[in-house]
């Protein structure tokens, strides 16, 4: 494939720059918005591990909440590689087993598959954080990261749910470089992605593709604006393309607010604009 | 030797608090007066009166540029302690927006720049809530003669040629660029393309090129800051931090403008009757 080498380098990052910008960015937000405190779920997977580490270095260790919230079904390796990323960074944590909470919910709709509960575990995980948020007045810091996005591979309302994202314009495969520069223990940049809903679940394994190669073909599409036909011309299999985009479509709800019917001559999100920061 | 002590106030201007402005910018007209050498110009970014992505609050924060404005009032009153360049949404008699620069002094406003080019794609949508100014003009100051620009007007090679021809020694460039683009290390891609034109413009014409940008955040943009003074030889001779408020103060040496200009004669053998014939013949194809 001819673009290829030329793809790893368009996702190459300077991971000192990254990490300046992203420190400016969260302890600007958070500040300007009238919070000292963050507060961030840590599932020990990587992403969630460069986001608690960012926020810790922007505003101080002391000012995050780093909350551990399994299911008795979650990994204990997750659980242990969370606590590895909380003992390094010396953040506040607090662990919350969302078992009593849920379950109660799985019994009375007994017939629920997977997707279904880990959409209902993901939205319970919100419901603590930002009840913690509400309770030590800090802002829930959001670990999405692009590729994520652009696929849809997250719970609306759930694990999608935060004020404020540092790494939702990183690929995966960028988040992986920033997190060796962190210093982010090796086992947690190491190992296979998962959402850890259910035992032995894989991201790579449920979408059936991998960030190396679905990120390259992503900064194609989106940075590099190609189509999907040039971005089959550049070398990517038709069918892997044709499949990615149509995730990248089907999904561009998740990325938006609701839906509103217009019928006055202003309304919001149509014709009402102002930026966020404009209420601070 | 004939020189100024140029300032470059590289502020976060908060979103639609002119109020809250104002008082920015008679901080650093305090440190700026008091300032070892004393500053004799002061230069604001673009839209530091209002901040930058006013959208909807454009109407709401846009003033004249004149007295009755006591955000205004305030600036011409610090101009006559020493020349002030700010930027601002300014609203004329017919009820137009433009974003504008002043180059104010002695109390006075000595020149108004309305922005020509409104970047209106990708992140920017300027021309939805602007109208577009109409011409690039230099302007006699008590230190020299300046030409004043404001950011997607100096991405375009056109205003400062023009500005050059109409006799600018020293290109001020004001802006609120907002950074992106990792590919590069060391710097983001909009900051190196940034100074690479910079630094172009100033051999290119042998003048002082002064780029004052903005810092901080409005909605996740980073205004990466890193406000630059590139002599007439094209050397980089100051440069303001990335991403963090400055104050940069700089001697420009007007001198050094006529040394490069004898070494290096672009501005005399320049031929803008060659520009224009050629420019009409485009022009004229063009349309037919």
């Amino acid at each position: 494939m001819r673009a290829m080498m030329n793809l790893d380098d368009k996702l190459r990052i300077d991971p000192e720059l990254v990490h300046t910008v992203l420190k400016h960015f969260l302890r600007d937000e958070i500040r300007k918005v009238g919070f000292e405190k963050a507060v961030i779920g840590v599932s020990g997977g990587v992403d969630s591990a460069v986001a608690c580490t960012l926020v810790a270095h922007a505003i101080g260790a002391h000012n995050v909440l780093a909350l551990r919230l399994p299911y008795k079904t979650s990994s204990p390796d997750s659980l242990e590689h969370a606590q590895r990323v909380i003992d390094a960074l010396g953040v506040p944590s607090e662990t919350i087993d969302i078992t009593p909470m849920v379950d109660p919910l799985f019994e009375h709709l007994p017939v629920m598959d997977d997707i279904r509960k880990g959409n209902v575990m993901a939205r319970q995980r919100m419901i603590v954080w930002y009840d913690r948020s509400a309770a030590i007045k800090g802002l829930v810091v959001g670990t999405s990261n692009k590729t994520e996005l652009l696929l849809g591979y997250g719970t609306l309302f759930g694990d999608m749910a935060a004020a404020v994202n540092p790494i939702g314009d990183l690929y995966k495969t960028q988040v992986r470089q920033l997190a060796k520069h962190l210093g982010v223990p090796q086992p947690i940049i190491d190992k296979p992605p998962s959402a850890d809903l259910w035992a032995g679940q894989t991201d790579e394994g449920e979408m059936g593709l991998t960030y190396a190669e679905v990120d390259r073909l992503l900064t194609l599409l989106v940075d590099e604006r190609y189509t999907p036909a040039e971005a089959i011309e550049a070398g990517f299999e038709a069918k892997f393309v044709e499949r990615v985009w149509r995730m990248v479509r089907v999904n561009h709800f998740k990325r938006r607010g609701p839906i509103i019917a217009k019928l006055s001559s202003r309304t919001i999100g149509v014709d009402f604009n102002y930026l966020r920061d404009w209420g601070y | 030797m004939k020189s100024l002590t140029v300032g470059l106030a590289q502020i976060y201007p908060k979103l639609g608090d002119v109020r809250a402005n104002c008082e920015l910018h008679m901080q650093f007209v305090e440190r700026a007066a008091t300032h070892a050498p004393r500053v004799d110009v002061l230069i604001f970014p673009e839209l530091s009166l209002t901040g930058y992505t006013l959208q909807d609050l454009v109407r709401e924060v846009a003033m004249r540029p004149t007295a009755e404005h006591p955000a205004f009032a305030a600036m011409l009153d610090a101009s006559r302690r020493l020349d002030l360049v700010v930027g601002f949404a300014e609203v004329d008699e017919r009820g137009r927006f433009f974003t504008s620069a002043a180059y104010l002094s002695q109390g006075k406003v000595v020149h108004l720049h309305r922005k020509v080019y409104l970047p209106t794609y990708a992140l920017f949508d300027e021309g939805r809530y602007f109208d577009l100014g109409e011409s690039v003009r230099a302007f006699d100051t008590r230190f020299g003669r300046f030409g004043i620009l404001i950011c997607e007007d100096f991405w375009h090679a056109s205003p400062p040629y023009l500005a050059w021809l109409d006799g600018a020694d020293v290109l001020i460039l004001t802006s609120s660029s907002p950074g992106r683009g990792l590919g590069y290390p060391g710097k983001l891609a909009s900051s190196r393309f940034v100074e690479t034109v910079n630094q172009a413009y100033a051999a290119l014409f042998g003048s002082y090129v002064v780029h004052v940008n903005r810092c901080g955040f409005e909605d996740g943009l980073n205004f990466w800051g890193g406000s630059t003074v590139f002599n007439p030889d094209g050397d980089l001779i100051a440069q303001a931090p990335y991403f963090d408020e400055a104050l940069v103060v700089t001697q420009v040496h007007l001198d050094q403008i006529r040394r490069t200009r004898t070494r290096l004669p672009l501005l005399r053998d320049e031929r803008p009757e060659v520009t224009l014939r050629e420019l009409q013949r485009i022009l004229s194809e063009r349309s037919g």
